[in-house]
């Protein structure tokens, strides 16, 4: 089991590793460099939804401060972009606690309504504050991120830095999960009252994930922005906190790797689409009904199930027919 | 060890608790019984805080008026909530573990372990199915189960609520006898249960309880043979009437 899992890790690193080598075209390596951003938010939305059980529609928002934070803060003050990273998770984290406190308070899904509203007034914030982000045509003139010696600023070094984070992210999920606190978290998703009875603080679990997620939320903003090298109000607006709520449910909630799938196959999509113009839209809105209706648990667990029944069909020869 | 005096509770307008005055002493099984709607689940869970309640509670002299529910268990008082209340996707042995959750460095794993053993001699059949999904078990392994999770806290006093319901006459006999079992290593037990004749048979003590009082108190074995009691809660009259037939 341990080895399995270990051999899956180190299949997915080696994939990552090799997948520029064969495919070095900077639209498809811009385009894994997007899932890889996408992944490490809809990873720590997943945290909140599948683990938690709470819904926060404000995810664009904290994405949104961390791609603002690094960009204002190095494009207009010249800040070193470390630091300025480092001041959009201690903002987010702030934020984030703040609106928890009184939200997770009450049992139920006031954390979607607070959010929901943060998220306006967040994406409202980014419009008129034209004095420091740019307004509605945005802020430009972002530089890469750099270590001493090497600049991040091609599609393929910044593809080496982005899935590494994701890879770093996705394995730091997988550990929380499998630990005690992760196991308290599918035990207040399930029950709050038996989680309380067995003497877990149920309370100040749920705003330290809900804090957990919007740091990698802002951690995923902090590497958008350096890599488009551009911000614009229109990435963060509560559209962009549905898809990523879209993306957790596709790809399966309390799912890791349902968290790269639904953010690989959301990112993908829309661009396969846009040979279809104005229908783009429409199928995009069907493709995700039949999803989620033939596949109720998300793409990953859907499809193990398939596989299962199918052995499972071959085995007992057919005879269930 | 356990005391309550003039407990009230209410849901609105409804009153569940009309001042409940008891006692379980340190080492004692009590039990607590009465029909359906007399309030005995709402005094477990103002035990535990779980409704709004007015009076006093101690435990071993501390007042757990001001306890939440999620530091009670630390305090030594495990609850086994009506319908088990156990997480169904997870392993067996998750809930042994999330069991233990408040105990996690307070004391070193290896007792945590031991205690497991424990467990595992009291309930084999949890031994059994260690990675078996708790939703997919029997009615019977389940309430084992969530006996065993409270027991993983280390209580000084458990609180059980109705553990023989659903269950097969068998079985509950198996778990009565498991709580005189864990009587004997030293647990105090407070029993709520609807199935009466169960209930007195291993308990010490005993509390009627209708419509959120106290009406009626004494030793089990009393109990057993009281008229009153043999009359509403343990069927015996059905016999006298159709003459045994």
């Amino acid at each position: 089991m341990r080895g399995a899992r270990l051999a899956l890790w180190g299949g997915f690193a080696l994939v990552l590793a090799l997948l520029p080598l064969g495919w070095r075209n900077d639209y498809y390596l811009s385009l894994l460099n997007f899932i890889g951003i996408h992944t490490i938010l809809v990873v720590g939305l997943n945290l909140l939804m599948g683990y938690a059980g709470q819904i926060s529609l404000g995810h664009a928002a904290f994405f949104g401060v961390g791609a603002y934070t690094s960009g204002i803060l190095t494009a207009t003050y010249g800040v070193n972009p470390w630091l300025a990273l480092v001041a959009g998770l201690a903002l987010a984290a702030g934020l984030a606690f703040l609106i928890g406190v009184p939200a997770l308070k009450l049992r139920g899904y006031y954390l979607a309504m607070a959010t929901l509203g943060f998220g306006v007034i967040v994406y409202i914030f980014f419009v008129q504050a034209q004095r420091f982000t740019g307004g509605p045509s945005g802020l430009s003139g972002i530089p890469a991120l750099s270590l001493p010696g090497f600049t991040f600023h091609t599609p393929l070094r910044l593809y080496g830095l982005i899935w590494t984070a994701t890879l770093g992210i996705l394995a730091l999920s997988a550990g929380l999960v499998d630990s005690r606190l992760g196991r308290a978290l599918r035990a207040l998703h399930d029950s709050e009252v038996a989680a309380e009875s067995l003497g877990i603080h149920t309370q100040r679990l749920k705003l330290l994930i809900f804090v957990w997620s919007a740091l990698y939320a802002s951690l995923a903003g902090s590497l958008y922005a350096h890599t488009l090298n551009f911000v614009a109000p229109s990435s963060f607006d509560i559209m962009f906190s549905i898809k990523l709520v879209t993306m957790v449910v596709v790809g399966g909630m309390a799912s890791i790797w349902g968290s790269l799938l639904g953010a690989g196959v959301l990112t993908v999509l829309p661009e396969l689409l846009v040979v279809f113009h104005d229908f783009e839209v429409v199928l995009f809105g069907a493709i995700l009904m039949v999803v989620m209706i033939f596949l109720p648990r998300g793409l990953v667990r859907g499809l193990l199930d398939l596989w299962e029944y199918r052995h499972f069909r071959r085995e007992s020869g057919g005879v269930s027919g | 060890m356990l005391q309550i005096r003039n407990l009230t509770a209410s849901y609105g307008p409804v009153t569940a608790l009309a001042g409940v005055t008891l006692h379980v002493r340190e080492g004692e099984i009590v039990a607590l019984i009465g029909a359906n709607g007399a309030g005995k689940t709402t005094l477990l869970n103002a035990i535990a805080g779980l409704v709004r309640r007015e009076g006093e509670i101690t435990f071993t002299g501390r007042s757990l008026m001001t306890v939440a529910p999620e530091e009670l268990v630390s305090l030594g008082v495990a609850l086994v909530p009506e319908g088990r209340q156990l997480f169904a996707p997870l392993s067996v042995a998750d809930h042994l573990l999330l069991g233990a959750y408040c105990r996690h460095r307070r004391v070193p794993a290896r007792e945590i372990a031991a205690d497991r053993e424990r467990i595992f001699q009291l309930f084999p059949r949890l031994q059994e199915r260690l990675e078996q999904p708790a939703g997919t078990m029997s009615g019977g392994e389940q309430q084992m189960l969530a006996i065993a999770r409270a027991l993983m806290a280390r209580p000084r006093l458990l609180l059980l609520d109705e553990p023989s319901l659903g269950l097969a006459p068998l079985v509950v006999e198996a778990i009565m006898t498991t709580l005189a079992r864990l009587r004997k290593q030293g647990l105090t037990v407070l029993l709520v249960e609807q199935n009466a004749r169960a209930a007195l048979k291993i308990a010490d003590r005993a509390y009627v309880l209708e419509t959120g009082r106290i009406i009626l108190s004494g030793a089990a074995r009393d109990l057993l043979a009281d008229r009153q009691v043999t009359r509403a809660y343990l069927g015996r009259d059905y016999k006298e009437f159709t003459d045994g037939r």
